[in-house]
């Protein structure tokens, strides 16, 4: 009777998760549904608003700077960052995996590319913050308006306000999922999940980390494409 | 009593995957992996085809960016966060809650729409009263 049910059958009498997960995991889930919500409400205020100006500048013609290359190229400097994003989820699934094979050291070496995928994506960040910075980009002021007589003039003030603030918050999820990541894996090589008999705290991390690269899959739609 | 539940539920993924052969988890996700970075170089194939060239319009680029974005989400939640394998109440109730989006959504892009359309209304009005010189 209080055996675990797999995956149909499910017990609501007590003594047993009708979720069929542990209380951590659970309250991560929830923790994400509502960060999911905090995300939503950002980027639907700036659909709103851009929506309702008549004009807003076009990310072709803002995002087309990558390091090292004295050209315009639209859009390749951020799918970088996309593909760093996307390749350090893999790698912490395959941590994920290892732990539940219970093996040290597949998982402390899965752990630590993901954290250096995560601080090679802040890395680039700051690169495009920076450029845009000096580019006169701010909160409150921008030169992505409309081209007249040949000039650039402002652009709606609203576009810098949004995109730093958004991509800011997303930047600081990022940041520390780095570091509860550097915790996480300063505990494997500790052994200390070994101890306890189960590495579900990587598990933990993990979906805080997939949320975190499933977040930049919207804010990448909607400040880079649309 | 806490302690023993959490090994109890770790005991029973660590059957989970070892009824599966190691290679077929591994196999998975880098299954996902893949549909993840295809999916990625066509939205900017798709958006630097439309940077160029101006095809297709703006609309239908919007919606199959859109609709590409919700396919990668889906992989990334049900795969990578694993919740396809949970059980249908976790599920649940992770996800109804989600569904308020849609009327959140719907409700204020109209409304930004809706001011974008009056403040053009109005720029045309004071055009008509006030001819330009």
């Amino acid at each position: 009777m209080s055996t675990l049910t797999s995956t149909q059958k499910v017990n609501w009498k007590g003594g047993v998760s009708p979720y069929n997960v542990s209380y951590g995991k659970l309250m991560m889930w929830f923790f994400l549904m509502s960060d999911a919500f905090t995300f939503g409400a950002f980027l639907i205020s700036y659909g709103t608003t851009r929506l309702s100006a008549s004009y807003w500048p076009d990310p072709n013609e803002v995002f087309d700077k990558a390091p090292f290359i004295n050209a315009k190229l639209p859009l390749v400097f951020v799918s970088i960052m996309t593909f760093i994003l996307i390749m350090s989820s893999v790698t912490m699934v395959l941590a994920v995996h290892a732990g539940h094979l219970r093996k040290r050291k597949e998982v402390a070496k899965w752990l630590s590319l993901t954290i250096l995928g995560g601080i090679l994506f802040l890395s680039c960040q700051a690169y495009e913050w920076t450029h845009l910075i000096e580019g006169g980009t701010t909160i409150s002021h921008n030169m992505f308006g409309p081209i007249v007589n040949g000039h650039h003039t402002p652009g709606p003030a609203a576009f810098g306000s949004f995109f730093f603030t958004i991509t800011g918050f997303h930047g600081g999820h990022v940041f520390s999922g780095v570091l509860i990541n550097t915790i996480v894996l300063i505990n494997v090589l500790k052994g200390t999940y070994d101890k306890r008999g189960h590495y579900e705290m990587v598990e933990k991390v993990g979906l805080y980390w997939h949320f975190v690269d499933l977040v930049w899959v919207f804010v990448f739609t909607c400040f880079y494409l649309l | 009593m806490e302690m023993e539940q959490q090994a109890t539920f770790t005991q029973v993924t660590l059957e989970d995957e070892s009824a599966h052969a190691f290679d077929s988890t591994v196999a998975r996700i880098w299954r996902v992996f893949w549909i993840l970075l295809i999916v990625t170089l066509v939205e900017i194939a798709l958006a630097t085809v439309h940077y160029f060239f101006g095809v297709p319009p703006v609309l239908l680029r919007n919606v199959i960016f859109l609709s590409l974005t919700l396919v990668k989400a889906f992989y990334i939640v049900a795969e990578f966060m694993h919740l396809r394998h949970e059980v249908k109440n976790l599920i649940l109730s992770i996800m109804i809650p989600l569904l308020l989006f849609i009327w959140f959504i719907t409700a204020f892009l109209t409304d930004g729409n809706s001011w974008r359309m009056d403040r053009e209304r109005r720029a045309v009005q004071v055009e008509q009263v006030t001819p330009a010189p």
